[in-house]
């Protein structure tokens, strides 16, 4: 029989899920120093994030250092490919606006919606799958049958429905596409919940007498806030291409606002004398989906403990 | 396995029947949505849509006439168009649709089975490396993005082939728009395959076979491809549902006449009704296609067997 | 000429870590008939051994030094050579018979391809032989079992269809890594018997790999001890088990619970398994030893006979007399570690 005080120093223990490991053993890592350690070591996903950061700050901050406004027209500088002449960069479409200047606006539209859209998703889906995952039983069934049902549907129809009914206002854009974004944050937060609830080491930290809020802190909320991660940067990419493909339908964005489906769009219709126009928008856009797919990748090798 | 099959097909019906009815009451119930006596329309498609959706009857009456009608494949009217109902737009469209849609679906899998095999076989080569990159080009670049790039090369630069529109199922039309649809299926259904190969070849299963000194190529072909291929099976619906949003895009890159084109016309013109007789029709073929690959799922793995 | 020799077989493996050695320097020698069995904790390097022999290491894992059978290296052979061996005259069975067997194929299919492929059967005749093997190994109605997946098949009758699918071309070794670990006590003596009236049946030679040493004492001629990649000792099962002359093996005989021991308490092996990326440079037992000296840490003694039993041989730098005064202290209880 262990001694009260044994028994104490057990429960610290075991509520603490990084202090069990043996003096013969490698040194114990932390969970979160090995997933920087070995998020760190993947380049590509390293020098994605940086190329983020940069793609944003130039959205965010380069309209206001270029000279030329998004809509303005330059009378003399019509259709023309990338120059120096009055600083048209990227060049001008065929009513004279800077190609450059309207791209980083347009980034700032579709990095917003990207942004908004996916909160909202996010939100809606740690909180549907927790619920069904903690809950289990009927509920969890329904509300993982409902998800199975959103799944089924091609939500690109039922988003030009919604939009051809209810119009084109912005926040209704990240609305439709809010509501086919949700389900697998849904789903993998649902998996994780169940099989954290019945984990062997929770059921051990509890019948230790460690206390409810203690193990859910310890041990199902870092676990959980994994997946989560990595979903986010899986949801983020997917919502900004919902929103580029509505636009480049004509079916997202309206004038006079401006993103990088619509640039597209505009572009797709005269790629024949004027590539440029097409080109630098849809260039900007690939490298900021490439970027968010090697975060993804690098930050599900760095969490997921089963290395390969 | 029969019981299996019809269970499916009733949790189906559920899913059809929801969508359905959201539709419709999203186009009933919105202000300022098509039948809300307010919209102007020529006195003939008035005439036809009094007739077709019995707008002078209670709504639940209207519903379930609805229901019927469809049952009897009947997609409804056009709200612009008076001299076409939708499925007379529908029969011109969907042969488009279903050839270029279906015939790349088909030649990706093929493709991507392969190359995922190759690539499994041969991890960390040449021809590996090779397959993954083309797998990360094909699901990150957005197929508006590459479609108009293979006009640019092979239409405008390299005058090969046409840079769109339409002939009667002339091949030349056909060539671009299905290698975008092929390629970026093979993409996704590779990268797929060659994880899955490289997972399944390290089974405990598979180290018996070994030891049992068979052959390689047997051990992959009769031990390790049926459970490989399983994730590629389940993958085959929602990458049909992506196809066709795919479809849209292709299509009015293109210029193809197919159901894709019709319906971002039919949404541009606000042609509410059919659009909503092409929600109907496509979610039906999906679910309907998601039924056939749950079903081929349960034929391939043994263990579910009823 | 004897059927296996293995000289000074090595195993390492590229980690993240470094390269780790899981095998060091392990030779034995196996004639027609003979069992061996090789007994040591996880992580000793027993089952890395004899994958390494056949050929299935995973792809980080390097082999060296040789593992002759019947006068050719299998560690240097073609792939195409080694194929005709395994299965055919060297087979193996694993220690996990649930996912050892293919779940999406039948026991049919499983067991008529090696029959094909190795004896150029033709298909039924290969099915009229499975079936008689199955019988062997006493599966009720196995005319008809044959034909069912292996999910249908209960834990105890999975590894005997193991053994039959291992036994079909009647092999001259058959390689068992830990058959019995995943089964339950009852089922594991059947399948040791089975074992057993096979050899006698077929004069097969077993190596049996297990951590068990109930399983050794009822089936192994010879014995061979290992741990952290090293044998520790090795010898005859008579010298094993009743005059072990080395600190582990006195360890591990010392664990094992006896009926009459009543009340005295179990007797563990005190610390963990050894980190195998960082051994000590001399003896890998040093660390959890109660005889250790500092030389034991420092200097790594070698596997040598030992003067007065030529077919014993171990790893230790005390003398014989020292293990056994401490073997029988343990064994009344004066000490307990």
């Amino acid at each position: 029989m262990l001694t009260p005080k044994e028994l104490s120093g057990l429960v610290a223990t075991l509520a603490d899920p990084h202090a069990i490991a043996g003096d013969s053993l490698a040194p114990g890592r932390s969970l979160w120093s090995d997933a920087r350690r070995r998020f760190t070591r993947n380049k590509a996903a390293v020098f994605s994030l940086a190329l983020l950061i940069l793609v944003s700050l130039a959205c965010v901050v380069g309209p206001w250092l270029l000279p030329h406004a998004f809509d303005s027209a330059d009378w003399d500088a019509m259709n023309l490919p990338p120059t120096w002449k009055n600083a048209h960069f990227w060049g001008t479409d065929d009513a004279g606006r800077d190609l450059l200047v309207r791209s980083l606006i347009g980034g700032r539209i579709s990095l917003t919606v990207g942004l908004l859209a996916t909160l909202a998703s996010v939100s809606m889906g740690i909180l549907w799958g927790a619920t069904a995952g903690f809950l289990g039983g009927k509920v969890d069934a329904v509300m993982m049958r409902i998800v199975d049902m959103m799944y089924a549907i091609p939500y690109l129809l039922i988003a030009i429905l919604l939009v051809t009914i209810l119009g084109r206002e912005f926040y209704l854009v990240v609305l439709t596409i809010t509501v086919f974004s949700w389900m697998d944050m849904a789903r993998v937060v649902r998996g994780q919940t169940l099989s954290l609830r019945s984990m062997e080491y929770v059921e051990a930290a509890r019948a230790i007498g460690v206390s409810t809020p203690r193990i859910i802190f310890s041990h199902i909320v870092p676990n959980l806030l994994g997946v989560v991660v990595i979903y986010t940067t899986v949801t983020v990419p997917g919502v900004i291409l919902t929103e580029s493909v509505l636009s480049f339908l004509g079916l997202g964005i309206q004038e006079p606002m401006t993103s990088w489906g619509v640039l597209i769009q505009d572009g797709a219709k005269v790629m024949e004398v004027s590539p440029w126009i097409l080109l630098f928008p849809a260039g900007l856009l690939s490298v900021t989906l490439y970027c968010f797919n090697f975060i993804g990748d690098g930050l599900r090798d760095a969490l997921d403990p089963k290395e390969r | 396995m029969w019981s299996y099959t019809l269970r499916r097909i009733l949790a189906a019906i559920p899913t059809m029947l929801v969508v359905i009815t959201v539709c419709y009451l999203l186009l009933h119930a919105t202000p300022g949505g098509p039948f809300d006596g307010e919209r102007k329309v020529s006195a003939a498609v008035l005439a036809n849509l009094q007739a077709k959706y019995h707008l002078d009857l209670p709504l639940w009456q209207q519903y379930l006439l609805y229901l019927k009608s469809l049952l009897q494949g009947d997609l409804g009217a056009s709200f612009r168009y008076a001299d076409w109902s939708v499925n007379d737009l529908v029969a011109n469209a969907l042969p488009v649709s279903l050839v270029i849609g279906g015939g790349s679906l088909l030649l990706s899998l093929v493709i991507g089975v392969t190359l995922g095999i190759v690539a499994a076989l041969r991890q960390n080569s040449a021809e590996d490396y090779l397959v993954m990159l083309l797998g990360n080009v094909g699901s990150a670049v957005p197929s508006f993005v590459m479609g108009p790039v293979l006009i640019i090369v092979f239409a405008i630069v390299l005058k090969w082939l046409p840079a769109g529109g339409w002939n009667d199922f002339e091949l030349r039309f056909m060539i671009l728009p299905m290698a975008l649809l092929t390629f970026i299926n093979v993409s996704t259904i590779g990268r797929v395959m060659r994880g899955s190969l490289i997972e399944v070849m390290h089974s405990n299963f598979i180290r018996t076979a070994r030891a049992k000194g068979l052959p390689t190529r047997v051990v992959v072909l009769r031990h390790a491809l049926k459970p490989a291929l399983l994730p590629v099976v389940s993958l085959v619906g929602p990458l049909a549902i992506s196809s066709i949003t795919s479809a849209l895009v292709t299509e009015t890159v293109f210029s193809l006449p197919g159901l894709g084109k019709l319906i971002v016309n039919g949404a541009g013109n606000r042609d509410y009704t059919l659009v909503l007789g092409l929600v109907v029709l496509i979610t039906v073929l999906t679910v309907t296609l998601n039924l056939l690959v749950d079903l081929a799922y349960a034929w391939l793995d043994p263990k579910i067997r009823y | 000429m004897p059927l296996i020799e293995v000289n000074s077989l090595n195993v390492q493996f590229q980690t993240p870590d470094g390269e780790v050695t899981a095998v060091n320097g392990i030779s034995f020698v196996l004639d027609r008939g003979q069992t061996l069995g090789i007994v040591g904790e996880s992580g000793s390097g027993k089952s890395q051994s004899v994958l390494a022999m056949m050929g299935l290491l995973a792809s980080n894992g390097r082999a060296t030094g040789q593992a002759l059978f019947d006068g050719q290296d299998l560690l240097t052979m073609a792939p195409k050579a080694l194929n005709q061996i395994r299965g055919n005259r060297v087979a193996m069975i694993f220690q996990d018979p649930m996912t050892s067997l293919n779940p999406y194929l039948t026991v049919e299919r499983q067991m008529t391809e090696v029959l094909q492929f190795h004896k150029g059967m033709s298909r039924q005749q290969a099915r009229v032989r499975a079936v008689q093997a199955l019988d062997a190994v006493k599966i009720p109605e196995a005319a008809k079992r044959v034909m069912q997946y292996p999910h249908e098949f209960s834990g105890g009758m999975r590894q005997r269809v193991m053994i039959a699918m291992a036994l079909l071309c009647e092999p001259d070794v058959l390689i068992a890594d830990e058959p019995t670990t995943a089964l339950d006590v009852t089922v594991q003596a059947q399948i040791i018997a089975l074992m057993r009236d096979l050899q006698r049946d077929h004069g097969t030679a077993i190596v049996m790999i297990t951590h068990d040493l109930g399983v050794v004492a009822g089936l192994c001629d010879e014995v061979m001890v290992l741990y952290g990649g090293r044998a520790m000792e090795h010898g005859s099962a008579e010298s094993i088990f009743y005059q072990p002359t080395h600190p582990y093996t006195v360890g591990l005989l010392g664990a094992v619970p006896k009926l009459e021991q009543g009340d005295h308490a179990l007797v563990a092996i005190p610390g963990a398994p050894p980190n195998m990326a960082r051994l000590p440079p001399g003896c890998p037992f040093s660390e959890r030893c109660a005889l250790a000296e500092p030389r034991c840490v420092n200097t790594r003694p070698t596997l040598s006979a030992i003067a007065d039993r030529p077919a014993v041989f171990r790893a230790c730098h005390k003398r014989v007399d020292e293990v056994m005064r401490y073997a029988d202290a343990l064994a009344t209880g004066e000490v307990s570690v």
